[in-house]
């Protein structure tokens, strides 16, 4: 497949980690972001594949992950309504609420459908006009222009039984939440080519400016990471702290104006909890009062009072933010693996911890 | 979550005001909404992410980036060639 099998150039890959082994003197820690590019970057065994003086630390770049358990119960709770068909990515059925998931909802019998695409939950609300379609709209900027155009889509069909339950995240907050901690040991980022590929990474000169680090753009295929890494190291090594973009196939600076229209269109700035790591000033998206009337919180008000307190024993806020790996925690492996996630990162499969268990054999 | 997949736009109509494409994942087809990139011609190969194409991929950035590769391996080839004394 062109733009995927050349970065997965094996020997490409190992020329650019020799290159990073003969250049790089210093010791550094680097995140990358993304929850997509820690995947990859355990299971191609690239982290392990590096100098011993360089480690890398996994962020918070999981929609998954960072959904807050007390939002998991309301589409739960939503789900049950049988007035209600309920439609989400795949990959949030699994997660576990405070007392079951999505698919034990389903599996007594309430309607919770997966969608490959938002606009595939607009055409079910446009079949059944009977019911309320609730959509669970998450992600981060990379997902939130498709989210924002399902809603343009059932204004402009007028649907009035479609509905979304919104948890959007944003990157660059999180990255200053990151960075303002005193105990934060990161040096330089690898920013998620995805979310610039629509954002661009205009946003990140200022963080790269204010907090002394270099952000390299980085896409996902494992010469892409290598070459991410490697251009990251060597800012440091030079004592610079540029935005370099190293995922350019895909990625320029202003991003796509289009998709960032719909989302200011449809979304606003809000605050917003990240699960595991608690409030992070504006670093969320909310509808515009405009659109407020398909807020599925407002349609439903009972699940607005749903609150939740979180596993007491689960270090995953601390993995999130890159102060622990997922094996220095006492139940990784043990109480919590992903048949029974205790937090948030074992969660989903880009989950740090779900990485570790699967493909590093520590459990 | 963030994964996006390249694939090449074969078809393009419009669904609903919507412009919509086929678009080939090494021989999978699928259905996708191109309203973010209205200048897409078929042809042209997008990142995919939930049914929806976020740019068109830059092949020149692309070679440019693979050429850079290729020439880090040349050099590197010369190094190995220098540091061995009996091919000097």
């Amino acid at each position: 497949m062109k733009y995927v099998d050349e970065y997965r150039d094996e020997s490409a890959v190992r020329r650019v980690l020799d290159d990073i082994r003969l250049s790089i003197k210093g010791s550094w820690t680097i995140m990358e972001i993304c929850g997509g590019q820690t995947h990859n970057l355990v299971r191609f065994g690239i982290d392990e594949m590096l100098p011993k003086e360089i480690e890398l630390v996994h962020g918070p770049g999981c929609p998954v992950c960072v959904t807050p358990l007390e939002l998991i119960d309301k589409a739960i709770a939503l789900a049950a309504r049988p007035d209600v068909i309920f439609t989400s990515y795949g990959d949030m059925l699994r997660v576990p609420g405070s007392r079951e998931d999505l698919f034990a909802v389903k599996a007594r019998g309430g309607q919770v459908r997966i969608v490959y695409s938002p606009l595939d939950a607009v055409k079910l609300a446009k079949e059944n006009p009977n019911k309320t379609v609730v959509f669970f709209a998450i992600g981060f900027e990379t997902t939130a222009p498709a989210n924002a155009m399902a809603v343009v889509q059932a204004r402009q069909l007028g649907l009035k039984n479609f509905a979304v339950l919104v948890s959007h995240v944003t990157v660059p907050p999180a990255i200053t939440a990151i960075l303002s901690s005193p105990a934060s040991r990161v040096r330089g980022f690898l920013a998620a080519g995805h979310v610039c590929t629509v954002m661009g990474y205009w946003e990140y000169e200022p963080l790269a400016e204010q907090f002394g680090v270099p952000i390299v753009v980085t896409g996902f295929e494992p010469l892409d990471l290598a070459e991410g890494i490697r251009q990251c190291l060597l800012q440091l090594e030079a004592g610079k702290h540029q935005v370099v973009n190293a995922y350019a196939r895909s990625v320029r600076r202003e991003g796509n104006r289009a998709a960032q229209d719909i989302i200011r269109r449809v979304f606003e700035p809000c605050d917003r909890a990240w699960r595991g790591i608690g409030l992070i000033p504006m670093s969320g998206y909310r509808l515009r009062d405009e659109f407020g009337d398909m807020d599925a919180e407002g349609r439903f008000p009972e699940v607005q009072a749903i609150a939740v307190q979180e596993n007491p024993v689960c270090i995953s806020g601390l993995v999130l933010q890159g102060l622990k790996k997922p094996h220095e925690c006492p139940a990784f492996g043990k109480e919590c693996t992903p048949q029974h996630p205790l937090g948030a990162t074992m969660v989903s499969s880009e989950g740090a911890c779900a990485a570790y268990f699967k493909y590093r054999a520590l459990g | 979550m963030c994964l996006g997949i390249p694939g090449k736009i074969v078809e393009k109509f419009e669904i609903e005001g919507r412009q919509m494409g086929k678009v080939d994942f090494g021989g999978v087809i699928k259905e996708t909404c191109l309203d973010f990139v209205p200048e897409a011609k078929v042809g042209d190969y997008c990142i995919i992410h939930v049914g929806f194409a976020l740019n068109i991929l830059d092949e020149q950035e692309a070679m440019e980036t693979l050429d850079l590769f290729r020439q880090m391996d040349e050099l590197a080839q010369e190094v190995e060639l220098a540091e061995i004394p009996d091919l000097q």
